[in-house]
């Protein structure tokens, strides 16, 4: 199992410049039955792992994420509870919209920055480093209570450019290895690269346990193991292309059933 | 995605050189090994002549095909290399790929499948032009030297198993 997923991972992944691909929102669209989460692609004993909360490594992340909740901090030392109470009613479904549009910049902001935003603004604590423990198990906490729960992008039309855009990088082939995102998980998708299942790419389940990893980790994270795959220079996490890229993954996967926290291969 | 080799490029006495990056001479060290990739003719939906004076060793070209983080040949392909598990199923085996190809057509596609199939998936194992977003360390490289890539076309030519040669899961694709 480590063997063919380090396959991919040690191969590392890449493409060329067709730089000004198609557009249009609809091409990569499967139909929704066709879609597939990548737990669909996952053996019996991983989607066990992931079904079963007392066997889920995710649910550690999301149990630190509750303390979390609940401790007062920053500077106001007030917690999230104190503003958002019980994050069972205020933070369903919440996970779901994100991206969206921040109104203040009016640019996109992912989950992981709107938290951020309650930390720095709100508590006036110190930010949480992307992909720290903190970080993940807030966003594992909050995702938590999207699980069961459509994906639902906003269908806001100022969002339309960032998506698209998102789209672009998706279609654009990339690295060394000169691979589009659209070659792998549109055209290819159910091959196998190696003996690892190529899925097609949904956001469905992050933060995710991935096993690889032995840890929790973003949709962030695992988008640049496929880029530095195929021999690509990742994007910075937290950068307007990774946040341009989930905003088009959401809308492709929209309706799709959250399953924070995933546990991928 | 057409029927391998059903799109024979026609490019008369097109010379297509790959650009050495100049960046990557002054970012990366590994770069000492990169070589200023040789000049080569595409005629007919081949490269007829060698990349190199020396003949290829198919010994060392199996290898390379075998080896994942060299060839990565496997990553998609299957072949006759029994001691090998984990072949992907995203290309046609490499099994008869010496019957149906000429040593110039494996040579082309080794170099730049793009000029036999502009949408495949294979990467071009002698060409740095055209790629975006390569990190300072592969920049300017190519995937394979000449020397490699006359290693392989050697040892793919003595691919003659036609028995072994269909792969009707992608043919039916
Ligand atoms: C060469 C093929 C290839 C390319 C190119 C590629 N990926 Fe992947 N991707 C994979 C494979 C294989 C996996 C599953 C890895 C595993 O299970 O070890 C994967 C996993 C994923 C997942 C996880 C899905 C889940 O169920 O959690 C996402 C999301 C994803 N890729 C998005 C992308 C994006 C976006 C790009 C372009 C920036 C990209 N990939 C480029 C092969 C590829
Ligand atoms: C001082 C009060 C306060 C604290 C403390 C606070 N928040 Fe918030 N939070 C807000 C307000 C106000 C909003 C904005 C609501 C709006 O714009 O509709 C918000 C918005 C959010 C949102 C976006 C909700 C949505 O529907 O888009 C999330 C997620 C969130 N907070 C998480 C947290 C987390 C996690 C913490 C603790 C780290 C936290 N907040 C701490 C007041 C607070
Ligand atoms: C990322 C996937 C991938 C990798 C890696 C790859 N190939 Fe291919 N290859 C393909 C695909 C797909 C085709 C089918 C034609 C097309 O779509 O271009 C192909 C076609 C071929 C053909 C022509 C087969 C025929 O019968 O017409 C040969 C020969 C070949 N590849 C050899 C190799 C060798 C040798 C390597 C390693 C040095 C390699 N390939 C690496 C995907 C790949």
């Amino acid at each position: 199992m480590g063997g063919r997923a380090s396959a991919f991972l040690l191969v590392g992944f890449a493409a060329l410049g067709l730089g000004l691909a198609s557009l249009s929102a609809q091409t990569a669209d499967a139909p929704p039955s066709d879609r597939k989460s990548g737990f669909d692609y996952m053996g019996p004993d991983s989607q066990a792992m992931q079904k079963d909360d007392l066997s889920n490594p995710g649910m550690l992340g999301v149990l630190d994420g509750e303390a979390m909740w609940n401790a007062p901090a920053g500077t106001t030392q007030k917690s999230c509870a104190a503003c958002h109470g019980d994050a069972r009613e205020s933070m369903k479904g919440v996970a779901a919209k994100y991206p969206l549009l921040d109104e203040a910049t009016k640019t996109p902001i992912d989950l992981v920055g709107r938290i951020d935003q309650c930390r720095v603004d709100r508590q006036q604590a110190a930010a949480l480093p992307r992909e720290g423990r903190e970080s993940l198990a807030l966003t594992a906490f909050v995702g938590l209570q999207s699980r069961g729960m459509p994906l639902a992008p906003p269908d806001d039309a100022r969002l339309t450019p960032f998506r698209k855009a998102g789209e672009a990088l998706y279609t654009r082939r990339m690295g060394q290895l000169n691979f589009s995102c659209a070659q792998c998980h549109d055209d290819n998708a159910g091959g196998h690269l190696g003996s690892a299942p190529i899925p097609q790419a949904h956001p469905t389940g992050y933060p995710i346990y991935r096993l690889e990893w032995q840890s929790l980790g973003s949709l962030q994270r695992r988008l640049r193991n496929c880029m530095v795959g195929t021999r690509a220079e990742p994007f910075a996490y937290g950068s307007p292309e990774f946040i341009n890229l989930e905003l088009y993954l959401n809308w492709r996967a929209r309706g799709m059933e959250v399953e924070t926290p995933g546990v991928r291969p | 995605m057409p029927k391998p080799g059903s799109r024979r490029s026609r490019m008369m006495f097109s010379v297509d050189r790959p650009a050495l990056a100049l960046a990557s001479l002054l970012l990366s060290a590994g770069c000492a090994f990169a070589e200023d990739p040789a000049r080569y003719v595409i005629e007919n939906g081949a490269i007829a002549s060698p990349l190199t004076g020396q003949p290829g060793d198919p010994a060392r070209g199996r290898k390379i095909v075998a080896e994942r983080q060299k060839g990565l040949c496997l990553l998609c392909h299957q072949g006759p290399f029994p001691e090998e598990r984990f072949q992907g199923d995203l290309a046609p085996t490499l099994a008869g790929a010496g019957s149906r190809l000429s040593e110039g057509e494996l040579r082309l596609r080794l170099v730049d499948g793009t000029k036999v199939n502009p949408e495949t998936i294979m990467p071009s194992y002698y060409r740095t032009d055209h790629l975006q977003r390569v990190p300072p360390a592969f920049a300017g490289r190519t995937l394979l030297t000449a020397a490699e890539i006359e290693d392989v076309v050697a040892f793919l030519s003595t691919l003659r198993d036609e028995a072994k040669a269909g792969n009707p899961s992608k043919e039916a694709k």
